[in-house]
């Protein structure tokens, strides 16, 4: 598999051995509430990972390019999916959809992580998290 | 304590105006005020005013008049105007003063509105990746909701076309032609499920409102009617709101739902009391939910209740008389203001073509933004 690009964020995720994506979020130690992105108070939030595999949420098509900035994109654009993914019993986590046709999308279908490049206005790319359609739920 | 009463009310039209600033909307919206109810800006003892991006309302002073009016400016996103309206109504009821103004207005750019994440507590990546802006939010959670309860997209084009058709009958409206409801399901999406003209736009206008308290309100004999509650409120755990990169799996009710509960106790009224509504109508799909969420109806039975018209201006329970948010644009100082303006208008009998019938009582308010805030007022002839 080829090099990543560098990620957008490099507190919101690491890469597996397989080159997998691993979401990060913070655990509030007295109370057990999830956050993301992790917030940086190390004493109140641990970091933990979240599961990779979660049920679509709710989801929408954007078709039209957003405002720059801040919205940091190329020039040129293409409508793209979004959607929030509820992971298990954790937390429901909002980000690019992939893997389907724009009008393939729906709510509880089963959904997985995955990194995919994202190209910036000046052509460099970055690594970003996004949900696909995939197996299982709630995992 | 006084109850408070608002005893005037002037509006700049919505829409565009090219000629004019939105602090000078402002002055207009003070002026048509003060002349309709027969009063001098050196009548004023004190001012509550705001916009979110047109400018700092104190300086209408040096047009208004150099009176050294106590002027508070009121800078809290959309709920601006219901901020500056809870800064009145406190002030009177107080005791402090017993004759001011509240004032809302505001001026946008065309086109979706562009926030920076780090001015809402954000990293930059949530916007770079184009995850940050409003209508992704309404749209998806209108989404969640059609599924879950059953609304579809004919109600969606229902709710618009009420707006259009009540903003032909409506002065200050912005878009005052019809549109019929094939046409808004035709047109171009925007953020699927919700087309163009299920979309409110980013516009210009001005709301000012005169507050007095009782003993004022009687002496001065104008058409007043009776603040019976302003309330806003921040978003409880668990809430789903604007620019959310995450939300909490264990689910909670809305910022509008604490609002709207606070308002019915300050009132003593309840949902079924409430003879004309004007809800935050960002999009058709606010609407519908706001209409559960404010307590008229139980989730899923608005999809009955459009059918059968009974938000309609001849209907049981108009909602958004003057055509909304939809209609008249949204300048994010000025709307909160304007559906208190509307039910000035609509329980003074002063609404013209638009008037409900019957002789309204009990009028219902409700303003919703980023970051998850809303204004609740209710207002009683």
């Amino acid at each position: 598999m080829s090099e990543m690009p560098p990620p957008i964020d490099p507190q919101l995720f690491r890469l597996a051995a397989d080159g997998s994506p691993i979401l990060l979020a913070g655990r509030d130690r007295d109370t057990g509430r999830i956050a993301f992105p992790p917030p940086a108070d190390n004493e109140r939030f641990e970091t933990i990972a979240l599961p990779r595999h979660g049920r679509l949420w709710s989801w929408t098509i954007q078709r039209f390019r957003p405002k720059s900035p801040p919205y940091a994109g190329p020039e040129a654009f293409e409508p793209y999916a979004v959607g929030y993914v509820a992971l298990g019993d954790t937390i429901i986590i909002e980000g690019r959809l992939t893997g389907a046709a724009l009008d393939g999308y729906r709510i509880d279908m089963p959904m997985e992580l995955v990194a995919i490049a994202f190209t910036m206005a000046d052509g460099s790319t970055r690594t970003t998290f996004a949900f696909a359609p995939g197996a299982g739920g709630g995992q | 304590m006084t109850d408070v009463f608002i005893i005037g009310a002037g509006i700049h039209p919505f829409g565009r105006t090219p000629e004019r600033t939105g602090l000078q909307q402002g002055v207009y919206a003070v002026r048509q005020a003060l002349a309709e109810a027969g009063l001098d800006w050196r009548d004023m003892q004190f001012a509550y005013g705001g916009s979110d991006a047109a400018g700092k309302a104190d300086t209408m002073v040096s047009e208004l008049g150099l009176t050294g009016i106590q002027f508070i400016n009121v800078a809290n996103g959309c709920a601006t105007g219901g901020s500056a309206m809870f800064g009145a109504y406190a002030t009177i009821k107080s005791g402090e003063f017993d004759l001011g103004i509240a004032i809302g207005f505001d001026k946008h750019p065309r086109g979706a509105f562009d926030p920076k994440p780090a001015e809402w507590g954000l990293p930059d990546w949530y916007g770079e990746t184009g995850l940050m802006l409003t209508t992704q939010f309404f749209a998806m959670k209108i989404q969640r909701y059609m599924a879950t309860y059953g609304i579809t997209s004919e109600t969606l084009a229902a709710v618009a076309e009420k707006a259009y058709a009540n903003g032909v009958l409506t002065d200050h409206a912005w878009r005052r032609e019809a549109v019929d409801a094939e046409t808004i399901l035709n047109a171009t999406m925007v953020s699927d499920p919700l087309t163009k003209f299920m979309f409110c736009a980013p516009a210009e206008g001005a709301v000012a409102l005169i507050f007095a308290s009782e003993k004022r309100a009687r002496q001065l004999g104008l058409p007043t009617v009776r603040l019976r509650a302003a309330a806003v409120r921040s978003r409880p755990p668990g809430s789903f709101e604007v620019f959310a990169p995450a939300l909490d799996i264990t689910r909670g009710p809305s910022p509008t739902v604490i609002a709207s509960r606070a308002a019915y106790e300050m009132a003593g009224v309840a949902p079924e009391d409430i003879q004309v509504a004007q809800l935050q109508d960002t999009e058709s799909g606010a609407e519908i939910m706001h209409m559960a969420e404010n307590g008229f109806c139980a989730d899923g039975d608005q999809q009955a209740w459009i059918a059968e018209g009974r938000t309609r201006i001849d209907g049981r329970l108009p909602v958004n008389t003057d055509g909304g948010c939809l209609a008249c644009g949204e300048p994010i100082g000025a709307s909160g203001l304007r559906q208190v303006y509307e039910n000035y208008r609509q329980l003074t009998g002063q609404a013209g073509a638009r008037q409900v019938p019957g002789s309204p009582r009990l009028g219902y308010s409700h303003v919703y933004g980023a970051p998850g805030v809303s204004a609740v007022a209710i207002v009683e002839r």
